[in-house]
């Protein structure tokens, strides 16, 4: 367990990221299905709506309406359309909205030609959740680690560029939730590699300069576990040399270079990947609390993994 | 795929995140460069920095540099053809493109000004997708190259790059782009535009909505240009010359993401040459045998290790260990076999790349990749 690990389940609305492929869609899933064994009632949504969120807890695909998909979660998939009609309906009291002009059209508007008006309306969907405290908590299986910074600083980039109107009335509580340590927080999901440890440093980074969020964790996911220490490691040397590699084999009755070859392997993977949690540790702001999920090595799918990450976080978290 | 990019001069490299994309990229280029010869280009997003370093492209941009002879001898080769590299720099392609595109100095300076713009160009990330196959464009109708290798950036959807020219076209061309260019004050007096106006105004600001129709009017004069690049564009990556290679790994999701987009492919006819399957776990950890012997091990080790070393507690912990890591990673190398052999849609080429234990950052890791793709 990290010292001083952040009580992230008493945020509102967390955002988690990572590079493509390191799992954060299942951290995601994880933190809310962690938080809904605690009693809160959570809100999951997917921002890239590609239905993994969903199926990390056997459901099927979601759309912009909030649908419970486990006891105490919801799941909803953002879209931007819905998101516009959903708050011209609230704050315009334009009632028939598909009557005024083509909709589609006023959309395609919006979103292609004024940057950041599709973020605008991502985020602004997600904190109206939270003021509205629909939930207790709203985590975001948000873009990867690229996209997120745009999303993240859209609020003050439409705040800089936008001197009046209705959206520059709405960015400033957008920004008080956004900026609030103690509401919002984003989780960076990393693995112990090359690429995404460095993306994470250059995000946590950009993070602090581009945004007003918090980052709360790094989460790194897929950690081997150690086979050895280092007096284990002298034996396991003396145990591969070729006469100990024949006397094995002759007394398990079968070839044991192949077992003793695997182990190598994992002995190097996992080296490897020290080496980039080292690099990843020493290169995070001090008191970043970084928490490590294992490897998972049977099933990496599904509800099955979803509830065995969900126990590893908690244990992290302390829980 | 020696022989796939031996008749083809653009090798699109795509598939979903953090599955090794740009190192494949950069291997297939430097296996090109050093068996087929010729002017090989790597066109790449986001190298590792210790791979750029390796390679002498420190402070590599938007300019193609050559990746010197001596770096490919020091991994032990002489290459027959030369290796170039350049990086998708999104700013600096935009500007490129405006200045290619604009009537004239001043327009053109306008246009780099405007605050929009610069909002398109920079943070906009829809764009990033468009300008690389445009720098594509622009790079092979140079002619300068025999094989241009191209790793596409990572996107929300993994198809985002394939349809951003038509989407750019389609935006030049729709009749939104009209209503923006009207003159302002003409606007409200038309029936037609008026509830659209009047909502875009409440919810955008009339300044806000006055510097985007400056925009696009100084835009409109660049239309023509845009669309029939796009148009090219579009056709290039529907050439015979060109040709897909999908990279993936056999986890669950990767090989889901590559098998939509091998069929997205086939259905776009367009050419998918390859499927490129990374870090690939070793055959033996599913031997059939070695596993039975490593589950009797994890019951005998005390008895096995007996008198190997000097520390025989140790030494049964550390055997039983050994047995237990191979076993763990026997299920997971069955359960990527089972990806492999389920996997749909797959081309004549299928290519594995075992797993490496160590990192890639030099020539010889990126040629030793290579190799395995190569025949």
């Amino acid at each position: 367990v990290t010292a001083g690990a952040p009580d992230l389940l008493q945020l509102k609305l967390v955002f988690v990221t990572g590079k493509g492929g390191v799992g954060k869609t299942t951290v995601a899933a994880a933190l809310a299905s962690l938080a809904a064994q605690q009693g809160k009632r959570v809100l999951a949504c997917e921002v890239d709506a590609k239905g993994d969120l969903s199926s990390l807890f056997e459901a099927g695909r979601t759309n912009f309406t909030p649908q419970q998909i486990a006891p105490n979660i919801w799941s909803m998939s953002m879209d931007t359309e819905a998101s516009l009609r959903e708050y011209l309906k609230l704050h315009l009291r334009i009632p028939v909205v598909g009557r005024i002009g083509p909709l589609a059209k006023a959309f395609d508007f919006v979103a292609t030609a004024a940057p950041g008006v599709r973020e605008i309306l991502t985020v602004g969907k997600l904190c109206y959740e939270v003021r509205e405290r629909h939930y207790d908590l709203v985590v975001v299986d948000a873009p990867a680690s690229g996209h997120i910074i745009g999303q993240l600083a859209a609020p003050q980039a439409i705040n800089d560029l936008v001197k009046v109107g209705l959206i520059r009335g709405q960015t400033d509580w957008m920004l008080e939730i956004l900026s609030d340590p103690e509401q919002t927080g984003l989780v960076a999901v990393t693995t112990p590699e090359e690429m995404p440890v460095s993306e994470t440093l250059e995000l946590t980074e950009r993070v602090k300069v581009e945004t007003t969020v918090h980052m709360s964790a790094v989460v790194v996911n897929r950690v081997l576990p150690e086979l050895f220490g280092q007096r284990e490691e002298v034996i396991f040397e003396q145990l591969r040399q070729s006469d100990n590699v024949e006397i094995l084999s002759t007394r398990s009755g079968g070839d044991v270079a192949p077992v003793l070859e695997a182990a190598r392997l994992a002995v190097t993977m996992r080296r490897t990947r020290s080496a980039h949690l080292q690099r990843l540790q020493a290169g995070l702001p001090v008191g970043l609390p970084v928490l490590l999920l294992p490897y998972l090595f049977t099933r990496t799918h599904g509800l099955r993994a979803t509830r065995q990450v969900a126990q590893s976080l908690g244990e992290e978290l302390g829980q | 795929v020696a022989q796939l990019l031996s008749a083809k001069e653009i090798a699109i490299a795509c598939g979903p995140g953090g599955v090794g994309k740009t190192t494949t990229a950069a291997s297939i280029a430097a296996m090109a460069a050093a068996e087929h010869g010729g002017r090989v280009l790597v066109l790449t997003v986001d190298p590792a920095r210790r791979l750029a370093d390796a390679l002498g492209l420190k402070g590599i941009g938007n300019d193609e540099i050559r990746i010197g002879d001596e770096v490919f001898r020091q991994a032990g080769v002489t290459p027959r053809g030369e290796l170039w590299a350049a990086m998708l720099d999104t700013k600096q392609s935009w500007d490129d493109l405006i200045a290619r595109h604009a009537p004239d100095a001043e327009t053109r300076q306008k246009i780099l000004d405007n605050p929009l713009y610069q909002n398109i160009s920079g943070r906009f990330v829809q764009s990033h997708d468009y300008i690389a196959m445009e720098r594509l464009f622009e790079i092979h109708s140079e002619g300068k190259y025999d094989l241009i290798v191209v790793d596409t950036p990572p996107t929300r959807n993994a198809l985002d790059f394939l349809d951003a020219p038509q989407r750019m076209a389609d935006f030049f061309s729709s009749r939104l782009l009209r209503w923006l260019i009207v003159p302002y004050r003409s606007r409200l007096v038309n029936v037609a535009t008026k509830p659209f106006y009047q909502i875009a105004d409440r919810i955008l600001g009339t300044q806000f909505l006055a510097d985007i129709s400056e925009f696009f009017i100084l835009f409109q004069s660049m239309y023509e240009g845009f669309v029939e690049r796009a148009e090219a564009v579009t056709r290039l990556l529907s050439d015979r010359r060109t040709t897909f290679l999908v990279i993936s790994t056999l986890e669950a999701t990767p090989v889901r993401e590559a098998e939509f987009f091998s069929a997205e492919l086939l259905k776009r006819k367009l050419h998918l040459g390859a499927v490129v399957l990374n870090k690939v776990l070793p055959d033996y950890l599913r031997d059939a045998k070695a596993t039975k012997l490593a589950q009797s091990m994890v019951e005998r080790t005390e008895e096995l290790a007996d008198g190997l070393s000097d520390d025989p507690v140790v030494a049964a912990r550390v055997l039983g260990e050994v047995a237990e890591s191979f076993l763990n990673f026997g299920v997971v190398a069955r359960r990527e076999a089972e990806q492999q052999a389920e996997l749909k849609g797959a081309p004549d080429i299928l290519v594995t790349v075992p797993f490496f234990d160590a990192d890639i950052y030099d020539m010889g890791g990126l040629l030793q990749l290579g190799a395995s793709v190569w025949d």
